[in-house]
Parts: C-alpha cells; sequence; structure tokens
C-alpha cells in the first residue's frame, strides 16, 4: 500500500504525529467555542462560586472570631479526637504513685494507673486521680512574686543570688526546706547547691512523718528506713493503728497487695485474717475481720504484752505477761501458727512502740520472708527532730534564710503560727510553691514551680524502683521548675533540668542494665514505660539486734484522766496539701460518708448518755468541733482528721473544717498524732455536715451478703442461699431480651472491696461529673455516678461494716426506662442502659423508680455559675473535662454509662485493626484504677470473659434481684476470715 | 323517675321562675364590698407563686427541697390533690345525672367551675415540677425529622398527659356549653351595652327554640358521656404514676379505684366547702338548701368509708405480701415510724373524721360541716404526702434514704394555685350565674304547689 505522507515528521514518527494533530484540533476547537460564547460554563460557575462567597462573607461578617486553629503541620503523634497517654509518675503529700496521664489534644484530662510499676500496679488513689484538676486550679500562681507582687525571673533571680552570695560570704546559714524528695536527680541537684553554697543546709519536713519508724529501724538494723511490707505474703496481718489501705506510708500498693491475699474464686483459695487494734473507724479497720477498739495510749501496753505472750510461749522467758486491756490470747495462737507468714506494723510515730514491732515480726521470723530490709520505702524521709532544731535556730536568728519547696509547715506544724513570723522576719524567704498556701503567704519571695505534669523529674520510690516523670502539656504559667532555680543560682547560666534528668539517667542508671546499649534507647524506654527496675537488685538485707528493746518494753503508766484524742489523716485530703481541690473535698469518707468538713467521732454509748447526736456541737480543749457519732469509735476517745481548716488554700479549700495540725505534739523527736487528758464539753449549738448517707443499717435486707471463710471453704454460695430461690422464682411473662452481639456486664467482689472511694474521683474525672458543693451534697443531691454505701451491722460499739460500690445496675428489665414519657433512656442492644440528655425534659420519674437510686440530677446549672464556684467556673478549671463525655445542663438526668466513649472507643480500634475485641480490653474509669482489683468489666456473651466467670462463681448475686430487674452487675458475697 | 315527695322541696320559698333568675343573677349586676378585698387578696397569693414559679424556671428545680432520693416533692402531692379536688365537678354532674338525682341542679355549675379551675392549678404542676420545661412539647406525640421520635407509649406520664388534656377539655366544654342558656338570660336582662355585646357573645346567639334546646340536651348527653368515662379514667391514670413502679408503697393494684374514690371524696368536700360560702356569702340558701348539704354529707359518710377499707386494705395487703420492704413501709415507716403523723393525720382525718356525718345534729349545723370539709381537704392532702414522699424517701436501699422537706419556693407554688383557684372562684362568683339558672327551673316546675299532679320527667 501506498504511503503518503505530509511532511517529515509523519513520516519519521507516525504515531507521535497523530497525537499531536489531533490535540491541535482540540485546541482550535475549544478556542473558537470559547470566542464564541464569551464566556464558558467555568466561568460562569466561577463567577456564581464568588458572589455567593461574597455573600456569605458580607453577611456573616459579625461572627465571633473562634480561637481554636487546626493544625496546619499536624504533629506526628497527635491526632484530633485521641487520646495519647504519657507514663509519669505522681508523688506528693508521701505518696508515691507510677501512673498514665491521658492527653487530648494536648490537654491532660485524665489520670490512669500504670501496670507496669511493681509499686502502685495499676491502682491508683483518690488523691491521684485528682491531682489533674490541681493542674488548672485557680489558686496556682501565675507569675513569680516579690512580697505579694508580680515580678519577673530575671529580678528575682538577681536579687536572691546576690542575697545568697552575701549570705555565703557572711557565712550566715541557709535552710532549704523541702519535703520528701524520692528524686535521685533531684538530689543531685541539690547537693550542687549545696556545694556552690557550703551555707545551706537540706531539711526534709513532712507533715505527718514517718520517723518512729525510722528511729526504730535505726536501733534495731542500724539504719533509718521505712522496711518493705509484703502484704501479699502475709497470712495473718496485724495492724496497731496503721491505716494501711487508706493513708499510711504506700497504701496504694498495700490495698493491692493485701486483696490479692483476700482473693476467692476457686476451691483451695487461701485468705489472709486480718487483725486491727485502732481507735477510730478508720478504712482499714473496717476491712478488718477482727477489731478491737482501743485508746491510743493502750497501743503500746498491748504490743508488750503480745510480744511477752510470745516470749513465754517460745520458751524464751518464764515471767508472767503484763495484763493487757483487750483480750489477745487468740491473736498470739493465730501469728505463731504463722510463724513467717505474719506481718505487725504499726502507725504509731513513736520509737519504743516501733522497736517492740520489730521484735516481735523478728520473733515470729517475719523479716526476709513478709518484711524486706533489703529494699527501702524512700517516701517518709521528714525528720522531725531535724525541724525542731531548725525551728529554734530560725528563733535565735542563726538561720537567716528559708528555701521552701514543697513543705508547708506554717499549715502542717503545731507551732505554724509562731513560724509563720519568723519566716516574715527572715533576712530571706523564698517558696518554690506552685499555688497558694500558708508558708509561700509567708515567704518574701514566691517563685511558682510548675505542676508535676508539667515537669520533668524521676523518683525512686523504692530502693531499687525508678520511674520517671514527664510534662504532658505545655507550662500554663510562667513557671520555672525548683531543679533549674537551684541551678541557675549555683551558677548554671541556662539550667535546662531535662538535659540534666537525661544526662544524670545515662551516668547512672544506664549502667544498671544490659537491654539497650544506647542510652538513648534506654532513655526511649524508660519514659515509654515510666517505670525501671534494674535486673540486679542491689540491697542486702539487714540483721536484726534488740537495741533499744529494754527501754521499749518498759510500760509507763499512762495518765487516765480526761480524753484521748487521735488525729488521723482523712482519705480523701490527706495531709491537706490539695485542699482547693474541690473532687477531694466532696469525696465522702468511706466511714463517715461526710464530705467538706472534718469532725469530731466521738463513742455511741458516750453519744447516748450524754444526749450528743451528728451535728451536735462539742468543745474538745475550748475547739468547737461538730459531731459524728462513730460506731466502733472507742470509748473515751475522739477521733479528729488532720487535712482541714485550711487558710490559704484558694477560693474552694479556705476555711473548710478546722486545723488539727496545731494539737499534734512533738515527742522524742517526732510528731506525735494522739493527745491525752482532753476536755470535752456538750454545747447546746449545732453545725451542718454534708452527710451523703444517713441511715446505716441494712434493716435486715440482703443487701450485702456475706459468709464466713471457713464455711466458704464448705460452701461456696454460703451466705448466698437467697440467690437459687430468686433464680427460682424468675417466672416472666414477657420475652427475654436477646443480646445478639455484646453483653456488657460488671461484677463487683465485695469481699475485695476495701472502700477507698477512688472509683468515684476516677469517674469523675472521666464523666465530667460536677461538684454541688457542701449544702447542696447535705441536701442530698451528690452527683457521683459510682458512690460507696456503707453499712454497719452488729453492736455499735464495734460493728462490722460494709462496703459496696452502687452504680447504674444496667438492668435489662429496667424500671427506669418504661417510665419516662419522652424515651430518653432506652436500652441499647449491648445491654447498656443509655440516656439521650438532649431528650430528657427532667420529669425524674426515673430516679423515682430507680430502686438503686444511681439516677442523678441537674438541679441547677453547676458549669459557669457563679453560685456553684469550683472546678467548673472558670476557663482554667474547665480544661480538665473531657471532650468525649457531654457536660449536662441543667435540668437533666444523668447517670453512670459503663463509661460508653470507652466501649465505643475500643470498638472502632478493634474494627480499623480488624480484629475481635479482646476481654478486658475495655476498662471502664472505675475499673481501671481500683486499688483492689474489686471491679471486673467485660462481655456477657463471651463464655471465656473473666466476668463471664464471675457471673457464675457460686458467690454472685444480684443487687435486689428478686425484683426482677435483671440487673449486669453482678456482687459478690463479703467473705470475712474470722477465727471459726 | 323523681319524686319530690321522698326528696323534699328542692327550692325553698315559692319563688316564680322570674324571681329565680333575678335571685340568682343578682350578684352579677351587684358586686359587693368583701369580693374586692378578696379578690386583691387572691391575687395576692397568685403574685406570690408567680415569684416562687419563676425563681423556679430562672434557677432550677434545686430551689425546692426534693433530692436524688425523693425526687417528687409538693409539686405532685399537690398536682394529685388538685386532680383529686377537679374531680368533683364532673362527677357530680355526671354521675347524679346518670343516677337522675335532680337535686345535684343546684350545686352542679359551682361544682364544674371548680373543677375547670382546680384543673388549670393540677396542671401547673407537672409542667413546672419539668427540669426543663421549655422542652414540654417533648411530650406531644408530634410527627417529627427526628427520626421520627416518638413519645414512649408505655410511660404513664404520657397516659397522664393524654388523659389530663382531654379532661380538662371535656369538663371546660361541658361546664361552658352548660351555660349558654344562661348567658343568653343575663344578655337578655343586661341593662349595659357592654355587658349585652360580651354575653351575647358567649351565649352564641341562644333564642332559647325548642331546636335548640334539643341540641342543647342532646350536646349535654355526649359531653356527659364522655365525661363519665374521663372522671373514672383520669384518676386511674394518675394513680398509674404510681402504681406502675416499683417502689414499695407505689406498686399496688388497689391504686386506680382507691384514686377515684379518693378524688371523688376530696372534690365533693370541697363542693362542700364552696356551697356553704356561697350560701353565707350570697344568700343562696332557698337554692342550696340545707338537704342539699345534707345530701352530699351522706354521701361523703359512704366515701370515707370507702376510703377506711382502702387504707386498711393496703395495710394488709403489705403484711399479706410478705414483702420486707412492704411491710418497713407500712408498718415501721408509716403507721410507727418516721412519717406517723402523716399517715394518722390522714387516716383520721378521711377515715374517721367524716363519720361524725351520721349524726344529724353535725349535718345541720353548717359551721361543723365546713370545718369538717376543710378536714378531709387536710387529711386528703396529707394521703398525697404519705404516697409521694414516704415511699420514696424510704425506699430498697437504706444507704439512699433521705428526707424531703419543703423549701418556700415549693409552698409559695402551692400558695399561688390557691390563690388562682381563689381569684378564678371569685371571677366566677362574680361573672356568670352560680347556679344553672335553667336546669334549676326544671326542677321549679315540678315543684309548684299548685301543679298537684307529678308528671314523669321527660328526660334525665
Amino acid at each position: 500500500m501506498t504511503q503518503y505522507w505530509r511532511s517529515l515528521e509523519e513520516l519519521n514518527n507516525p504515531v507521535e504525529f497523530k497525537k499531536n494533530e489531533v490535540k491541535l484540533e482540540i485546541d482550535a476547537k475549544r478556542a473558537v467555542a470559547k470566542k464564541a460564547s464569551g464566556s464558558s460554563r467555568r466561568d460562569f460557575l466561577k463567577v456564581l462560586g464568588f458572589s455567593v462567597a461574597t455573600a456569605a462573607v458580607v453577611a456573616s461578617c459579625k461572627r465571633p472570631v473562634n480561637k481554636a486553629i487546626p493544625f496546619l503541620v499536624k504533629p506526628e503523634e497527635v491526632t484530633p479526637g485521641m487520646a495519647n497517654y504519657y507514663a509519669s509518675s505522681y508523688f506528693q503529700g508521701n505518696e508515691y504513685c507510677s501512673i498514665l496521664v491521658k492527653v487530648r489534644d494536648g490537654r491532660p484530662i485524665k489520670i490512669e494507673g500504670n501496670d507496669l510499676s511493681s509499686v502502685s500496679q495499676r491502682g491508683t488513689s483518690a488523691r491521684v486521680q485528682a491531682s489533674v484538676l490541681d493542674l488548672y486550679d485557680d489558686a496556682r500562681f501565675k507569675t513569680p512574686l516579690k512580697r505579694g507582687d508580680e515580678t519577673s525571673w530575671a529580678e528575682a533571680d538577681e536579687y536572691i543570688q546576690v542575697k545568697l552570695d552575701q549570705l555565703k560570704k557572711d557565712n550566715k546559714k541557709v535552710v532549704l526546706l523541702t519535703s520528701t524528695i524520692i528524686s535521685p536527680t533531684t538530689k543531685k541537684v541539690i547537693q550542687e547547691f549545696q556545694q556552690f553554697y557550703p551555707n545551706v543546709e537540706w531539711l526534709q519536713y513532712d507533715a505527718v512523718s514517718a520517723k518512729g519508724i525510722l528511729k526504730a529501724s535505726e536501733l534495731s538494723f542500724g539504719k533509718a528506713f521505712v522496711p518493705d511490707y509484703r502484704f501479699d505474703k502475709a497470712k495473718v496481718i496485724v495492724s496497731f493503728g496503721a491505716d494501711f489501705l487508706g493513708t499510711w506510708l504506700s497504701s496504694v500498693e498495700y490495698t493491692k497487695a493485701y486483696s490479692a491475699g483476700r482473693k476467692l474464686m476457686d476451691k483451695g483459695d487461701e485468705m489472709n485474717r486480718h487483725y486491727q487494734f485502732e481507735t477510730g473507724m478508720s478504712l482499714t479497720g473496717s476491712n478488718a475481720d477482727v477489731r478491737f477498739p482501743i485508746k491510743p495510749s493502750e497501743e503500746k501496753t498491748i504490743l508488750t504484752a503480745l510480744y511477752y505472750q510470745l516470749m513465754q510461749a517460745k520458751d524464751f522467758i518464764t515471767i508472767a505477761a503484763p495484763a493487757s486491756p483487750v483480750d489477745i490470747t487468740g491473736l498470739a495462737e493465730d501469728l505463731l501458727d504463722n510463724e513467717g507468714s505474719s506481718l505487725v506494723v504499726s502507725g504509731s510515730n513513736d520509737a519504743d512502740t516501733q522497736v517492740l514491732v520489730n521484735a516481735i515480726n523478728n520473733l515470729l521470723g517475719n523479716y526476709g520472708k513478709t518484711i524486706l530490709t533489703e529494699s527501702a520505702l524512700n517516701t517518709h524521709a521528714g525528720n522531725d527532730e531535724n525541724f525542731e532544731q531548725f525551728l529554734a535556730e530560725l528563733k535565735d536568728k542563726k538561720v537567716a534564710a528559708v528555701l521552701c519547696w514543697g513543705a508547708n509547715p506554717v499549715y502542717n506544724h503545731p507551732k505554724g503560727s509562731e513560724l509563720k513570723t519568723l519566716i516574715e522576719a527572715a533576712e530571706l524567704s523564698v517558696s518554690f510553691s506552685d499555688r497558694k498556701d500558708e508558708t509561700t503567704a509567708a515567704c518574701h519571695w514566691v517563685l511558682p514551680e510548675p505542676h508535676y505534669l508539667e515537669a520533668w523529674n524521676d523518683a525512686e520510690p523504692k530502693s531499687g524502683v525508678y520511674s520517671l516523670a514527664q510534662p504532658t502539656i505545655s507550662k500554663l504559667f510562667d513557671s520555672r521548675q525548683g531543679q533549674e532555680t537551684l541551678m541557675k543560682w549555683a551558677g548554671v547560666e541556662a539550667p535546662n533540668y531535662y538535659e540534666y534528668l537525661k544526662k544524670n539517667w545515662s551516668d547512672e542508671f544506664y549502667q544498671l542494665q544490659t537491654k539497650y546499649a544506647d542510652p538513648r534507647l534506654f532513655w526511649n524506654d524508660v519514659l515509654q514505660k515510666g517505670v525501671f527496675e534494674p535486673e540486679v537488685k542491689s540491697g542486702e538485707a539487714l540483721s536484726y539486734t534488740e537495741n533499744g528493746l529494754e527501754k521499749a518494753v518498759q510500760i509507763s503508766e499512762a495518765s487516765t484522766d480526761g480524753w484521748e484524742v487521735a488525729l488521723y489523716q482523712s482519705v480523701a485530703l490527706k495531709d491537706g496539701a490539695s485542699g482547693n481541690n474541690p473532687w477531694l473535698q466532696e469525696l465522702p469518707d468511706p466511714i463517715a460518708k461526710i464530705s467538706w468538713d472534718n469532725f469530731a467521732a466521738v463513742p455511741v454509748k458516750w453519744a447516748e448518755e450524754n444526749g450528743v447526736q451528728n451535728e451536735s456541737v462539742i468543745t474538745l480543749n475550748g475547739m468547737e468541733l461538730p459531731v459524728f457519732v462513730q460506731p466502733g469509735q472507742a470509748a473515751g476517745t475522739i477521733s479528729v482528721a488532720l487535712g482541714y481548716g485550711r487558710e490559704v488554700a484558694g477560693k474552694v479549700g479556705d476555711n473548710v473544717g478546722k486545723n488539727m495540725y496545731a494539737h499534734v505534739q512533738v515527742k522524742d523527736g517526732a510528731k506525735q498524732f494522739w493527745f491525752s487528758g482532753a476536755k470535752v464539753e456538750t454545747t447546746e449549738k449545732t453545725f451542718e455536715l454534708a452527710l451523703s448517707q444517713t441511715h446505716h443499717s441494712m434493716e435486715g435486707r440482703p443487701i450485702v451478703r456475706e459468709t464466713n471463710f471457713n464455711e466458704w471453704q464448705l460452701d461456696p454460695t454460703s451466705g448466698n442461699e437467697l440467690q437459687e430461690e430468686h433464680e427460682e422464682h424468675a417466672v416472666t411473662l414477657y420475652p427475654e431480651q436477646e443480646f445478639k452481639g455484646h453483653h456488657w456486664g460488671m461484677a463487683v467482689d465485695l469481699s475485695s472491696c476495701v472502700g477507698c472511694g477512688n472509683c468515684a474521683i476516677s469517674c469523675q474525672a472521666e464523666n465530667n461529673v460536677q461538684v454541688i458543693g457542701k449544702e447542696q451534697v447535705r441536701n442530698r443531691r451528690i452527683m457521683h455516678w459510682i458512690r460507696v454505701d456503707r453499712y454497719f451491722s452488729n453492736e455499735p460499739e464495734n460493728p462490722k461494716v460494709f462496703h459496696q460500690p452502687v452504680m447504674c445496675q444496667h438492668c435489662d428489665n429496667a424500671p427506669c426506662e418504661n417510665v419516662c414519657p419522652v424515651s430518653a433512656t432506652p436500652h441499647s442492644d449491648e445491654g447498656l442502659n443509655q440516656m439521650a440528655y438532649n431528650r430528657c425534659v427532667g420529669t425524674k420519674y426515673c430516679v423515682n423508680n430507680c430502686p438503686y437510686k444511681v439516677r442523678r440530677f441537674n438541679w441547677f446549672k453547676y458549669v459557669g455559675n457563679d453560685e456553684f464556684d469550683y472546678a467548673s467556673n472558670s476557663d482554667l478549671g474547665r480544661m480538665v473535662l473531657n471532650p468525649d463525655v457531654t457536660v449536662r445542663s441543667r435540668g437533666v438526668v444523668e447517670k453512670c454509662s459503663f463509661c460508653v466513649q470507652r466501649i465505643q472507643e475500643k470498638k472502632a480500634e478493634a474494627k480499623v485493626a480488624g480484629r475481635m475485641l479482646e476481654d478486658g480490653e475495655i476498662q471502664p474509669a472505675c475499673v481501671q484504677s481500683c486499688p483492689a482489683n474489686a471491679l471486673v468489666f467485660g462481655d456477657l456473651n463471651d463464655p471465656n470473659s473473666k466476668i463471664s466467670k464471675h457471673f457464675k462463681n457460686e458467690r454472685n448475686y444480684h443487687l435486689l434481684e428478686e425484683l426482677h430487674t435483671l440487673p449486669s452487675v453482678g456482687y459478690l458475697t463479703k467473705v470475712r476470715n474470722k477465727k471459726a | 323517675m323523681y319524686n319530690s315527695k321522698v326528696r323534699g322541696r328542692l327550692i325553698q320559698g315559692d319563688k316564680s321562675f322570674g324571681q329565680i333568675s333575678r335571685e340568682i343573677l343578682a350578684p352579677i349586676d351587684k358586686t359587693p364590698i368583701w369580693w374586692y378585698f378578696a379578690f386583691l387578696v387572691s391575687l395576692g397569693m397568685f403574685g406570690f407563686g408567680l415569684y416562687a414559679k419563676y425563681i423556679t424556671v430562672s434557677t432550677g428545680i434545686g430551689t425546692w427541697g426534693v433530692n436524688n432520693s425523693s425526687a417528687w416533692g409538693w409539686a405532685i402531692i399537690n398536682f394529685v390533690w388538685w386532680i383529686g379536688i377537679g374531680h368533683a365537678g364532673t362527677a357530680f354532674s355526671i354521675f347524679l345525672l346518670i343516677l337522675r338525682q335532680k337535686w345535684r341542679t343546684a350545686i352542679n355549675r359551682a361544682a364544674e367551675a371548680m373543677t375547670v379551675v382546680a384543673v388549670f392549678c393540677a396542671s401547673l404542676f407537672p409542667l413546672l415540677h419539668m427540669g426543663r420545661p421549655w422542652l414540654f412539647f417533648f411530650i406531644f406525640p408530634y410527627p417529627n425529622t427526628r427520626g421520627p421520635l416518638w413519645v414512649n407509649f408505655n410511660s404513664p406520664l404520657f397516659w397522664d398527659f393524654v388523659a389530663i388534656s382531654a379532661y380538662l377539655l371535656i369538663s371546660a366544654s361541658f361546664w361552658y356549653f352548660g351555660m349558654v342558656p344562661d348567658f343568653a338570660t343575663i344578655r337578655d336582662t343586661a341593662k349595659s351595652k357592654i355587658k349585652k355585646a360580651v354575653y351575647g357573645f358567649f351565649s352564641f346567639g341562644w333564642t332559647g327554640s325548642s331546636k335548640e334546646w334539643l341540641r342543647f340536651e342532646a350536646l349535654s348527653f355526649v359531653l356527659g358521656g364522655i365525661a363519665a368515662v374521663l372522671v373514672v379514667s383520669v384518676h386511674s391514670i394518675v394513680s398509674t404514676d404510681f402504681a406502675v413502679s416499683v417502689v414499695p408503697g407505689w406498686h399496688t393494684t388497689i391504686f386506680p379505684p382507691y384514686f377515684v374514690i379518693g378524688a371523688i371524696f376530696s372534690g365533693f368536700a370541697m363542693v362542700l366547702t364552696l356551697v356553704i360560702t356561697m350560701r353565707g356569702l350570697y344568700k343562696m340558701n332557698d337554692f342550696i338548701t340545707d338537704s342539699h348539704v345534707d345530701a352530699v354529707c351522706r354521701v361523703l359518710i359512704f366515701i370515707s368509708l370507702i376510703m377506711g377499707t382502702a387504707y386498711t386494705t393496703e395495710i394488709f395487703m403489705a403484711w399479706y405480701s410478705g414483702s420486707d420492704y412492704e411491710m418497713y413501709m407500712f408498718f415501721q415507716n408509716r403507721l410507727f415510724g418516721d412519717y406517723a403523723f402523716e399517715f394518722w393525720a390522714m387516716f383520721v382525718s378521711n377515715a374517721v373524721i367524716p363519720q361524725l356525718f351520721w349524726f344529724k345534729a353535725v349535718r345541720r349545723r353548717m359551721w361543723m360541716v365546713f370545718v369538717i370539709s376543710i378536714i378531709i381537704n387536710i387529711g386528703m392532702w396529707f394521703e398525697r404526702f404519705n404516697i409521694v414522699i414516704t415511699s420514696t424517701s424510704r425506699d430498697f436501699l437504706p444507704a439512699s434514704w433521705a428526707n424531703y422537706s419543703p423549701t418556700w419556693v415549693e409552698v409559695g407554688f402551692f400558695v399561688g394555685t390557691l390563690g388562682m383557684f381563689l381569684a378564678g372562684v371569685l371571677l366566677f362568683f362574680r361573672f356568670i350565674p352560680m347556679i344553672a339558672i335553667s336546669e334549676l327551673k326544671s326542677v321549679a316546675k315540678f315543684d309548684k304547689p299548685n301543679n298537684g299532679q307529678l308528671k314523669p320527667a321527660s328526660h334525665e
């Protein structure tokens, strides 16, 4: 075929030529078309779009300027709407806890337990949970202050450095007064500071010290330390006034260990026996199997008697044991039966008492088994002796300057008011406190440090256990870490504690491990996990000597006249440092169920005889105190909580309750938290207390079902016989609801639950539960979605106590659901009882018809209302709100949702990953951080899940099951371990 | 069939038709001084109530004494109490109409007026005890774009809403249409032009022709028929607000009849209070005769006995059920417990004191009847207190037991409705014939002495 060509290009490359030709043709056509119409469809759309946009912009020019700016450059690990978790360490008020901080869109909003920690083991306490709110406290300092006026860091540094140099030159003493410091790197900073300023003395001071234990171990072991108590190893636990489940030493760790020793699921499980000698009813005492109410002065007598009885039994001595005020023969037998697996502890701060305790533990062979001396608890280093000396020196003008860091002695020392004038009169006084407190108010300079969630730090709570703390938000205010301040004054031009910390870790701790070959990898790993435990433990067991025992067994006759008053730390506020935290102020005391006040717990019998009732006012050495008639209070004694009566705390904490630190006595170089010879007089006055529970008897109803350990061993259903009966009677005309996918349920082990209230605060943080204040709590309108009911039974002088957490039971036959006229509370196909806040009109019928009374009504507008000036009345305070949970408006009902936002989050995660949900993956806030592992959540449709096993357990029953509400919450019977 | 020989005369004083009209209409023409004074007082009370309502709506239900255990307080007590009172009017008209008790004609107008005002008072409470009253329309089953999202047809509160609105509608119409001939009478006798125009408007151009009377009668029967059902249903349904729940002391099948009877009881007592006041203030003794009062008293004896039976039945059932919670509620809580005063106040006022009506001497002494009628009203208030408060404040879990006491806002709200009721009644005295003239005349006709021979009633 003849090939025709139009050009050489076509001849050489016909394909390319054809392509070009077509393109040119199209272009030419387009040009013609454009010319013809003048404007294209595209132009029309452009004009239309522009005019609409212009109209919209012009019409909406009054729109408020939104402050939210989208991420232009998205940080790698931040996804809006997704939470990040950072491991960190909590250490406040002598309490250590390894934590995970939940950060949503740059804001830390929730604290979770860190399961990698061998100390806190995923548990937290209410204080730890509430500490996230302290970050957003209005009482925090926004800038450095000079005598109350705003100043700059440069000015402060300049003045103080000159002053310190001058003092160094004059060789005048400067005291660095801190609370216990467990951070090895901070200690190093302090040492360097001391090297730079040799005139600086470092003094650690605690509101509630463990000086007694420190002194006693110095005598018995030659080293002042707090040993490592292993409650999990003990079969018999004897506590003399030590509230180890609530506030004593390392309570979260002890709660974990204690409840682990009482977990009864399958046949053959063992259970420890717990004896408690104490004055007032403490959280720990309320869980004891055998409880002896005693006067504080009797404690040593009983210990001596016990020591002698044990010595006799072992044929070491033959002399008769001194008389004990209570019968302890059974206890001595029990201890002897469990040599090497018993544990005796005392909360006393008296060295002699602690020496006796050491002697008894040694006699029982507990050292090396239930008490480890090779490892020490570092959280209580406060030295009362040195503090008294400091006070005397300050008075004699021997101390010229005070640098106060974390300690608040003006509030929590008996000579606080004297100290206040002394600090005011000192040549230089500086406070590093991040928020208002009494001591800071007396200091000339305030150089605020950041909150622990904004700062770098490390910790060594126990020897050989290290952890890191990292900032989870950039500093909210103009603050500087105390470490950096000290470094600056010690001559470092641009101090950076982060770099210093990192360097210290690579210098000191990197060598303790072999896993990582690079210090940076090691650092990243620890930072991610939050904790680090070297493979090789360094400590060695110490040997016991009988030093001081001879003196300790001397029984001094206690004066018997007058009242004996025991001062204790409340579970919510502990030493009172977080007095401005409304969550903690509103957390009901686990025993008295009183919030927003401390009170005088008086014995029942005395109250009856003297016509004293709850809310009567008595005077205690002239101080007026409201009364709570406390079942279980030892005769002739009164207990009052410390930690209240703050004067400079902020809008929430000021003048709540009475400050009892003034009654603390310093004896033998240690603070003593009880005193005798008190004068008590009744008055005609009354004082309103915010009780969130006013009836204390179960009225014979099977609400908490209980049994004893030996009966449980014979028959696991013992105490729970009603369950079977009710099951037989459960006949219904209606078809039972079917749940095809998941069916969520929760189990509460009443035997594990100690009643600490951690769940209530955890839930409060997770679910934006509002604080309502004293008056409204008193009006019985507390908003907590999970409450812990507390009942007493038996004789009021020494009752049995029951703790029962009650949250929405998510009944499959829910009485609340069918009565709502607007269907605002329907049932989900996963068995959840849901609340549609938008739909709720507030008839409150559901509140009435809920047999468990778990529904909470928003009686007022609790957010942004000056009448409720707590956390939610400022932009700062509201930063803690969880964006996943609606903030409820006035007039709607709310209640526990089983943390439906967490369920949905995990379900979505599993779906995205294309896998099934794992058992235990979803953990509602209360379950996640329960220090007693008392709560279990999961899918009832999964026969192998933990929750299903709990529901199948013989101990399981449902609250008010006779109503046939079919709750999704099960309770396991309470088992006590009284001697058969 | 009505026999005047048995009943005696229904209207005293041998009055002619004209005389009857004049005497009954007299208060509309001339307003006594005390009326202004009383009206001022009731307006004052009403104003106080408005302030209480303002506080409630602006600040929240938190201003009341209710709490997370007892979420319904005075509001619901007063709601049930007013609804109960609001029962009497229609019950009175309808039941006596069905039973052909002609003596009702002198009283039914007042009773119906009372009903309408009382139901208005009552309806305020469920509306304003809502947490978010501005969203009250969520309770209407209206088509919407949310799904559509319907109301919960299973909820007694929805039934309640339907029952009360239907009742209000029917009883108001029943009352109003009954007044049309009387409005026409006023129009015809009025001298001022405005009065003529106003009453003319409300009388719907009534001329009094036989056709109109025929239709009038037919309408009364139809409305009466519907109302008769509603009288029973409305309070039965109010009772389901409680009976459907699980709360001990509420969860009981006796409630529907018990509530209806209780309502009629309180309503009749309030009718007595009202007509004795009318007799005293407006000298209506010739129309509302001693025998009228006597008849109501006799009815009250009977109802009081039923009330007593109901109370004891409840107590018996609590024991017979064997339920711990029921037993506690009745024996340890109501009978001899924290709420014993309220229980016995209820029992004595409702089941014991009305038994005094067995004595003719008591029934004849108007002041005694008046005092007892007031006591019954108070007793019935306590009955509602017993039901609403004692049950929720001491239910299943003792940890949640909480006491309830009202605040001034709740009291103010109640006082406000009392003021509203008084004002309503006073306006009724002032502007509407207190006695159904036309109906009364039908009775008067039979009673004419020169008409010796009795004729069977053509209707009614």
